[in-house]
């Protein structure tokens, strides 16, 4: 497990990022959807990203996770190049990602699908021969407790709700213990209680590890960002506390001028 | 210099002679490149559309000798239009009765389609028997052109060519010139907006489909002028079409195009030197590797998914 | 497809299902049919081979090869090359312009044995390469194939093309593989001869433990975490990758047991009806062998050998009597598995035969549905996963 931070997240400038994005470009046939991008996610941090529709901000989480390749850039991950990885490398080294639609196994069981997610027995082999021993039940119960499904864990995963198909998704990012734990929208469709639970969650998970977040909800981004960059057509427009973006100009003019 | 005519002669005809494969190849691969290529269909029965073609003809042609013979070097312009006509409707019966339910199962499909193949092939089988037939040719498409004394080039050869180039323009101005077309490509992106502004996506499915298969008809209708037809005539060419339209980039029509001339005249040329089944083995292998090493086909454009 | 197998059972279910197959093709069959009409089921058997692949690789797997009579046919000619090899000794040869060579390249003029052949004198080679070449022409395809993520139905129309290319190879080379006959005339096993009724009823046997044992290890595979990762790929293929798994060597792995499967299955065709030939390669027996598992149920390892054995039974019986009829049929039921009963008989007797069976004690007993339990989850160490969406028992 990770030691806990000391230090308040907020203010904690780490001397090197976890996660370093620099003059990062994806081009689509001529159209840059991420356009010379620079974005620094520092230990113990929750950095939000918001901008509008089509500002590039899933296609930056596709670059990271290694789903698009860039064009040019570096994306440095602990040190370790993540541009020239494979997508499981990635994730191995310690890369979480949720995709924007819960993307869950939904014929499977909530346990069942927390222990798909347990990193051991991920080669061929290790599948084959994969026990379930104590050690992994155990861990499967203690991440079904951090995302309030204990009581379902028997559960069909199709029978859950939409924002308990969300929590499922999470946790089983949770069982890889990433290092970098990167949410598309956590909150969409969500009813206001369960947007508070998963602030809790998410408050409650960033100890010891650093979350990138994608949301529209601004009320949300209030309550978990420790950070917020503004994406606007693929550039950082802007970047800063909750309150610096919402009262910078430049923000306002994209959000209203469209 | 008698060598270097002789030479020329022979690049001539063997040019020709790879670009009549071009023409058989791309008819085919035409109407699989709209119901795979546009609508992501499978239709591992393409081929027994061309034959249902080809026997609309025969039949056409064997009707006009023994009733209007005095018809008879014309009624081939009226048997294309009729196999295209009656391919088209039992493309359409097809998709009513079976492709319209399989929408999401692709690969259901093709089992599906493979099974209607073969309930084709033994229906052609119980009506025409199973000995190849031929129709009889207008006199005006048989025997050859010859520009010189070492060239000659077949007219039934010709023909084909004529017809392809047609066929191409046509489907290239429906798909991408006509409301028609602009509904299908839109219905293809994006079905649910496209139900949203109006389209009736499943008349567009169905109307594309049966087009599809009214080019195979056609096809089947051209095949007559250059052999003879046998119950599993169009089966034979199913998966160099398949392969043809899948190295082209699917939903690519001037991929299509390129990548039937690129496998016809490798093959061709391949043949001059080697016998024609390692030429098709080396072409197909090539094929293979290529669309491993480029997997999306050699016509696609990159999107952002 | 879901709700069939909702409900399906665990261990005992999977073991009584077995053991009614054990019996059907160890007890029954033996003791009801004459010899010629056995070693006919033990042909049909070998197909059964190719269809336990399907079931794992399209089933659970989710890929559609439509070549796997390749395999069946690399691991036939791997078994008839060393078959031929012994049955062409100089002595039975003699009259041949090159004795001790293959009598069809003597007809080839070849004089001389070609290298491809030379370590085909050895047994245990050959028993090797049954296995070996087509699962390593599987790692090929697969590795060039789901490395670089082709699609689905890219993959099936490849595989097509390759059986395709294959047979053609096959027939091309006539002094080097026998052309369109195939190697035929095989005699001896090291000695043993494989004609006669003793022999084929011994190697029936065989055949039938080798397929068990199929089945069994593919319900290992399925019951396994490797098993619920292809269900879990074929539905959330992104999902899985982005937890960290390597989904194309995931799909590697069931196509290259898949071969092996059928490799095997060919094999004891060439040992049981005494040759081989590219008829058994090529398109048309490759997706013949995929509708055996679509009739059987493509979830099911159990229902495929029963599809097998119906399918065949049907092809053989209509073939003799109503040859008119037999492609209709066989056409028709393409369409009508596919497209009406997805889970073919498996699925049938998922939700009709064992109720049907249910009304009687015996039956109940055996067969029946326990009281709707919800799968509860007890917090038992190293237990087997019960695999209640993972096998199904017929």
């Amino acid at each position: 497990m990770k030691s806990v931070a000391t230090n308040s997240p907020a203010g904690f400038q780490a001397a090197k990022p976890v996660l370093a994005i620099e003059g990062l470009t994806v081009s689509f046939d001529g159209f840059k959807a991420v356009n010379d991008l620079n974005l620094y996610v520092d230990r113990n941090e929750v950095h939000v990203v918001i901008g509008p529709n089509g500002a590039g901000k899933t296609t930056v989480l596709d670059l990271i996770c290694g789903k698009t390749k860039s064009t040019a850039g570096s994306i440095e991950f602990e040190g370790r190049e993540l541009t020239k990885m494979r997508e499981y490398d990635i994730v191995r080294a310690g890369v979480g990602r949720k995709f924007q639609n819960p993307s869950i196994y939904e014929n499977l069981t909530v346990f069942e699908n927390l222990e798909m997610s347990y990193p051991a027995g991920r080669k061929v082999f290790g599948a084959l021969f994969f026990k379930r021993s104590a050690q992994v039940i155990a861990r499967v119960e203690e991440v079904a407790g951090e995302i309030f499904l204990s009581d379902f864990l028997d559960k069909q995963a199709d029978l859950l709700s939409h924002g308990q198909k969300q929590w499922l998704e999470i946790g089983m990012l949770l069982m890889q213990d990433p290092a970098l734990l990167m949410l598309d929208e956590p909150v969409a469709g969500m009813s206001v209680s369960e947007r508070v639970q998963t602030a809790e969650l998410l408050n409650r998970i960033s100890q010891g590890r650093s979350v990138l977040v994608i949301e529209h909800d601004m009320e949300f981004v209030k309550s978990i960002a420790h950070r917020v960059t503004v994406l606007h057509q693929g550039k950082v427009l802007a970047e800063g506390s909750m309150e610096a973006v919402q009262s910078n100009p430049k923000v306002i003019e994209v959000y209203l001028g469209h | 210099m008698e060598w270097l005519s002789d030479f020329g002669a022979i690049a001539v005809m063997q040019g020709f002679n790879g670009l009549s494969v071009f023409c058989v190849l791309l008819l085919m691969a035409l109407g699989l490149a709209i119901i795979f290529g546009q609508m992501g269909v499978i239709n591992m029965a393409h081929g027994e559309f061309l034959t249902v073609g080809a026997y609309t003809t025969y039949v056409i042609s064997s009707l006009t000798l023994h009733y209007v013979p005095a018809m008879q070097p014309y009624y081939f312009f009226f048997a294309i239009v009729a196999s295209f006509f009656i391919a088209g409707a039992l493309g359409w019966l097809v998709e009513w009765a079976m492709i319209s339910k399989l929408y999401h199962r692709p690969l259901d499909t093709l089992l599906a389609t493979w099974g209607l193949s073969l309930v084709m092939q033994q229906a052609f089988r119980s009506i025409f028997g199973a000995r190849e037939v031929g129709a009889e040719m207008p006199e005006w498409i048989m025997g050859s052109w010859a520009p010189t004394a070492a060239v000659d080039i077949p007219k039934n050869g010709l023909f084909v060519m004529g017809l392809t180039f047609l066929c191409t323009a046509t489907i290239f101005l429906m798909l991408y010139r006509s409301r028609w077309g602009l509904q299908v490509r839109a219905t293809m992106q994006n079905r649910v907006m496209s139900r949203a502004v109006g389209i009736n996506t499943k008349k567009v499915d169905r109307m594309t489909f049966a087009l599809g298969c009214g080019v195979a008809g056609v096809a089947g209708a051209a095949f007559t002028t250059i052999g003879s037809t046998g119950p599993t005539a169009g089966s034979l060419y199913i998966v160099d079409t398949f392969l043809t339209v899948v190295f082209g980039g699917a939903a690519s029509l001037v991929g299509t195009i390129a990548s039937a001339f690129t496998i016809a005249q490798a093959q061709s040329i391949m043949e001059f030197f080697l016998s024609g089944s390692m030429a098709k083995v080396l072409t197909l292998s090539a094929v293979i590797l290529i669309l491993m090493l480029r997997p999306q086909g050699l016509f696609s454009i990159k999107v952002r998914k | 497809m879901k709700n069939a197998y909702e409900s399906l059972l665990g261990g005992k279910q999977g073991a009584i299902g077995l053991l009614v197959l054990a019996t059907l093709i160890l007890v029954v069959f033996p003791l009801l049919l004459d010899t010629f009409r056995l070693n006919m089921v033990g042909k049909y058997l070998t197909y059964a081979f190719v269809a336990v692949g399907l079931v794992l690789c399209w089933g659970y797997g989710g890929i559609l090869s439509l070549g796997q009579g390749i395999f069946f046919g690399v691991g036939g000619y791997c078994m008839a090359m060393f078959l031929k090899l012994e049955a062409s000794d100089p002595e039975s040869t003699k009259i041949q312009s090159t004795p001790g060579i293959p009598d069809f390249m003597d007809w080839n003029q070849i004089t001389e044995l070609p290298m491809m052949w030379q370590p085909f004198h050895s047994f245990s080679f050959a028993l090797l390469a049954v296995i070996a070449v087509p699962t390593l022409l599987a790692l090929i395809i697969g590795v060039a194939m789901f490395k670089r993520r082709v699609g689905d139905v890219y993959f099936s129309i490849v595989t097509q093309a390759i059986a395709a290319i294959l047979t053609i190879l096959i027939i091309g080379q006539q002094g080097l593989t026998g052309g369109v006959n195939g190697i035929t005339d095989l005699k001896t096993l090291l000695g043993w001869d494989i004609r006669p009724d003793s022999s084929k009823v011994i190697l029936y046997f065989v055949n039938a433990f080798l397929l068990l044992g199929c089945v069994l290890l593919g319900r290992f595979i399925l019951t396994s975490k490797l098993g619920r990762l292809l269900m879990a790929m074929r539905d959330k293929e992104e999902r899985v990758r982005f937890s960290g798994y390597d989904v194309a060597s995931f799909k590697i792995f069931v196509f290259c047991v898949a071969a092996a499967f059928s490799a095997i299955g060919g094999a004891m065709f060439a040992l049981q009806v005494g040759f081989m030939s590219p008829s058994f390669v090529g398109i048309v027996p490759s997706i013949e062998m995929v509708i055996f598992a679509a009739v059987g149920g493509r979830m099911s390892l159990l229902g495929a050998v029963y599809g097998t054995l119906l399918v065949s039974f049907g092809k053989t019986y209509f073939s003799e009597s109503f040859p008119e009829l037999w492609l209709y049929l066989m056409g028709g039921l393409f369409i009508v598995v596919v497209m009406y009963f997805p889970n073919g008989i498996a699925g049938l007797w998922e939700t009709h035969g064992r109720k049907w069976l249910s009304r009687y004690s015996l039956g109940k007993k055996l067969f029946g549905v326990p009281e709707v339990k919800a799968r509860v989850f007890t917090a038992k160490p190293v237990e087997k996963a019960a695999p209640r969406e993972l096998e199904t028992t017929p």
